[in-house]
């Protein structure tokens, strides 16, 4: 059998250790939100005007609007894609599967700035169809062009899990659907997709929470969401009380995410059966040809167009006689904090994961939601509160390394405890029992049999929480111990100063950087199969 | 993962934590920590200067204005800033106003004319920026262009403007404009040009952009953006700066200025910061390097510019201009932000 369910265990089975680490992250994770909770009290009734105004209803909606089309665009770009790069006879396979994941490696405040200076009404696009008497393009600003840009840098959320979970996936259903006369279309719709739900769901969840929380995009692309209101209000009036105010309204809508996320990935738990086999790749036939168009389509867009443009800056400027800023040990700085919290945030998603998968319940299933409570807050506010209470309370861990580590998890362990909590799913619980029946303690168990079957999935975790890490730049500038800059912090410097030819070196190290992570495990997968 | 491998990694990263946490302890009496709302690029040579000079270890942290502001705002008296160094006017104010900034000494306060500090004594600018229009060199005839920033009202700019409302400087201008014109003018100003179909960019680096290829025909922005873009792009950046006549709010030059915290361990370091920033050799670097304005008397401006005496900036106290808060309910009400 592919699907089993497995009834709740009773809660006596639950070690305590792992309790009290889940609630100990849960509690770390609600630090945004407690802060926002006090500076919101102490607005009083200037805190509901701020409600209640008609600005604030218009920003929420449109940031709905926003956050759901973001996510359908990503979903409609990532099973497709998923399903082509690991299930058919695509050309050039794992090239694809390398290239799809990358978008993901642009900061948006970059790849939106490319964009603009790309698709922009007189960008570089336009220079290009001059001759043939285009004086100018439509316009990319407002809903659209957001849309565009955050759909493109953010489908690779959708991508990863869903390619993994076809990887995982028993195929003897979908040849049982074939065997009663099914077609293939027919097959992918009523046997795969649904067991792909949950992989959809998960990624979906980490697509519109990120809309949420985008500034950079946004900003750009002249869309009012509700971020550009919040950090009006932080950098125009210094207000931080209307600022915290419009920020709780995120959390409520995180939540409301991912209360929805949990409706839609239902019940059932999935993993594979003991006789899993390879399965066989589908032929595309006829369809090869568009396939290849539709992945070199989003491939251009998302990856050849931004880097080009961050590649013709650097050109240009030392074209102009500027020299090449050694950018070494931001580089270093870069990927050793992203590697610390990488680790730091799988350790952390670990026993959440655990007790949401294995010992199911009230409790457990909330504190996996109110981790999630801070992924869609604008890094801004994330690191104001971490200054108020470490600052005032916890003087002597203030901007040291280890603050700007735990900071990152607060902001970044959603995207660990996806792929871990589904990586554990695919665990068959019976394996473990099998083992405690050997007389193993559930330590040795966990050592021994569940973490190396979950070791692909908490990779990918790992390999997310770095990615975004490194371009992380809000609370980076505000945490991190003095003189510490990063890539991130770099390209900041350059572009407030107007020097895009120094800012695109760094630029083009960060994607490169993150890519790395990303090569290893598509190289992974296919070593394992 | 194995037992061994997981404690070996859990061991690593505890140890690179505290190794990292201890060794940026701060303090001590020849420092000095300065939260710079100004870039890396353009202050840092200033500073290693000034550590060169005095033997002062300095240690700043760099963010965007408002930001590096509400970070103090945030850490109370625990702050370990010593010496806050802002873009505008706009911030400076709003730290005095709640407290956070100390009186500077008078002999230093002297050193600048009074319409670039505090009233108070609470802050000082440092280096100073002029408000233009820019344009672009394709489109737009130099000549053509109005001595006054009231003048682009005209239908003749319909679909032609670009500008950067949530950028303090803008705001200032736009604070600098209720005084000059009053309540009722700046309004009607700011409706004008929203219906003329002014664009909003992010910041002022977008909107000069915007300018040079020709995306929209003028931008309001401060004038020192220009320069890098000339030395990056050449020549044939299709942008360059046009100031707008002697006295219009459309000149306003503001400030990028600093101020001692209240609860600074190294007042007297800050002090001495303070000083080397308005010595002649650092009002020369902003002069040569910023292309900014020097504050202080006897410091040639950069020849690319128009020197101030010719400028001749509205005659505005940027101390009333920091109150930004009347500003801000009039943008919101004209629908300029959001």
């Amino acid at each position: 059998m592919a699907v089993i369910a497995l009834p709740g265990r009773r809660a006596v089975d639950i070690p305590i250790a792992v309790i009290g680490l889940a609630v100990l992250v849960a509690a770390a994770m609600l630090l945004p939100a407690a802060y926002l909770v006090m500076r919101v009290l102490g607005e009083g009734s200037a805190a509901w005007d701020t409600l209640s105004a008609t600005s604030t209803t218009d920003a929420v909606v449109r940031t709905s609007l926003l956050a759901s089309a973001v996510t359908g665009g990503a979903i409609a770009i990532a099973v497709p894609a998923a399903w082509l790069t690991v299930r058919t006879d695509l050309p050039l396979r794992p090239v694809w599967a390398v290239v799809l994941a990358l978008p993901l490696a642009f900061p948006s405040y970059v790849g939106a700035f490319a964009f603009v200076a790309a698709l922009g009404p007189r960008g570089m696009l336009q220079d290009l169809l001059s001759p043939l008497g285009v004086e100018r393009l439509p316009e990319i600003y407002g809903f659209w062009g957001a849309w565009l840009a955050l759909t493109l840098f953010t489908f690779p959320y959708v991508l990863l899990p869903v390619r993994a979970a076809l990887r995982g996936m028993d195929r003897s259903l979908e040849e049982a659907a074939r065997g009663l006369g099914k077609g293939s279309l027919s097959t992918f719709v009523r046997v795969t997709l649904p067991q792909l739900r949950p992989a959809i769901a998960a990624g979906g969840v980490l697509v519109a929470l990120y809309t949420l929380s985008d500034f950079g995009a946004v900003s750009i692309l002249r869309f009012d969401s509700l971020t550009r209101v919040i950090y009006l209000q932080y950098t125009a009036s210094l207000d931080r009380g209307a600022a915290a105010t419009l920020a709780l309204i995120l959390v409520a809508m995180a939540l409301l995410v991912v209360a929805v996320e949990g409706v839609t990935r239902g019940k059932a738990r999935y993993h594979a059966s003991v006789s899993h086999r390879p399965p066989e790749p589908v032929a595309l036939g006829a369809w090869r040809w568009p396939a290849v168009a539709f992945c070199g389509l989003v491939a251009l867009v998302a990856l050849v167009l931004p880097a080009s443009v961050i590649t013709f800056w650097l050109v240009r400027g030392l074209g102009e006689g500027e020299s090449l800023a050694v950018v070494r040990e931001a580089t270093l700085n870069s990927a050793y904090v992203s590697s610390l919290a990488a680790l730091a945030a799988v350790a952390a998603a670990l026993p959440v994961a655990i007790l949401a998968v294995r010992y199911r319940g009230p409790l457990s299933s909330a504190l996996e939601k109110v981790t999630y409570s801070g992924f869609a807050l604008p890094g801004i506010v994330i690191a104001l509160a971490l200054v108020f209470f470490f600052a005032n309370y916890v003087t002597f861990l203030y901007q040291t390394m280890a603050l700007l580590v735990f900071a990152y998890v607060v902001r970044f362990l959603p995207q660990a405890l996806g792929s871990t909590r589904s990586s554990l799913l695919q665990v068959n619980a019976n394996t473990e029992e099998a083992a405690r029946g050997l007389g193993y303690g559930p330590a040795r168990v966990f050592a021994r049999v569940t973490a190396p079957q979950m070791l692909p999935g908490l990779s990918a975790g790992a390999a997310l929480v770095f990615l975004t890490v490194m371009k992380e730049l809000p609370a980076t500038l505000i945490l991190s111990p003095i003189g510490f800059n990063t890539l991130a912090t770099e390209i900041w410097s350059a572009t407030t100063a107007s020097y895009f030819a120094r800012a695109a070196l760094p630029a083009l190290i960060l994607v490169a950087v993150s890519a790395i992570p990303m090569m290893l495990l598509v190289l992974r997968e296919r070593r394992v199969s | 993962m194995r037992p061994r491998v997981a404690v070996l990694a859990a061991a690593l990263v505890l140890t690179a934590l505290v190794a990292a946490s201890t060794a940026c302890s701060s303090g001590g009496k020849d420092s000095l920590i300065v939260y710079s709302g100004r870039s890396e690029d353009l202050v840092q040579p200033l500073i290693d200067q000034f550590e060169e000079d005095t033997g002062i270890d300095v240690q700043v942290k760099y963010g965007e204005t408002a930001e590096m502001a509400a970070t103090i705002l945030e850490e109370g008296s625990n702050s370990p800033a010593d010496v806050y160094y802002g873009q505008d006017a706009g911030a400076l104010g709003y730290l005095a106003q709640e407290g956070r900034l100390a009186e500077l000494p008078q002999g230093l306060l002297d050193r600048i004319d009074s319409r670039f500090r505090a009233r108070d004594g609470r802050w000082i600018g440092l280096s100073g920026r002029a408000r233009v229009v820019a344009y672009n060199v394709e489109n737009v005839d130099p000549a053509t262009l109005p001595s006054s920033i009231l003048d682009f009202t005209d239908e003749e700019w319909d679909g032609r403007i670009g500008w950067a409302p949530t950028n303090g400087s803008f705001q200032a201008f736009v604070t600098a404009l209720r005084l000059i014109e009053g309540e009722d003018a700046a309004r009607a100003w700011l409706e004008a040009i929203k219906a003329n179909g002014a664009k909003d960019y992010p910041n002022n680096t977008a909107a000069l952009e915007a300018a040079a290829n020709g995306e929209v025909d003028v931008v309001f922005v401060n004038h020192y953006y220009l320069y890098p873009a000339l030395a990056e792009q050449g020549d044939g950046f299709g942008a360059r700066n046009h100031y707008t006549g002697p006295g219009d709010a459309g000149s306003l030059v503001n400030v990028a200025g600093a101020g001692i915290l209240d609860s600074a361990d190294n007042r007297e370091n800050a002090e001495r910061f303070l000083e080397h920033m308005l010595s002649e050799d650092a009002q020369q670097y902003f002069a040569d390097e910023t292309f900014e304005y020097p504050l202080i008397e006897g410091i040639e401006t950069h020849p690319d510019l128009l020197p101030l005496s010719e400028l001749e900036p509205p005659d505005i106290d940027l101390s009333d201009i920091s109150d930004l808060n009347g500003t801000l309910d009039l943008l919101r009400e004209t629908g300029v932000l959001p």
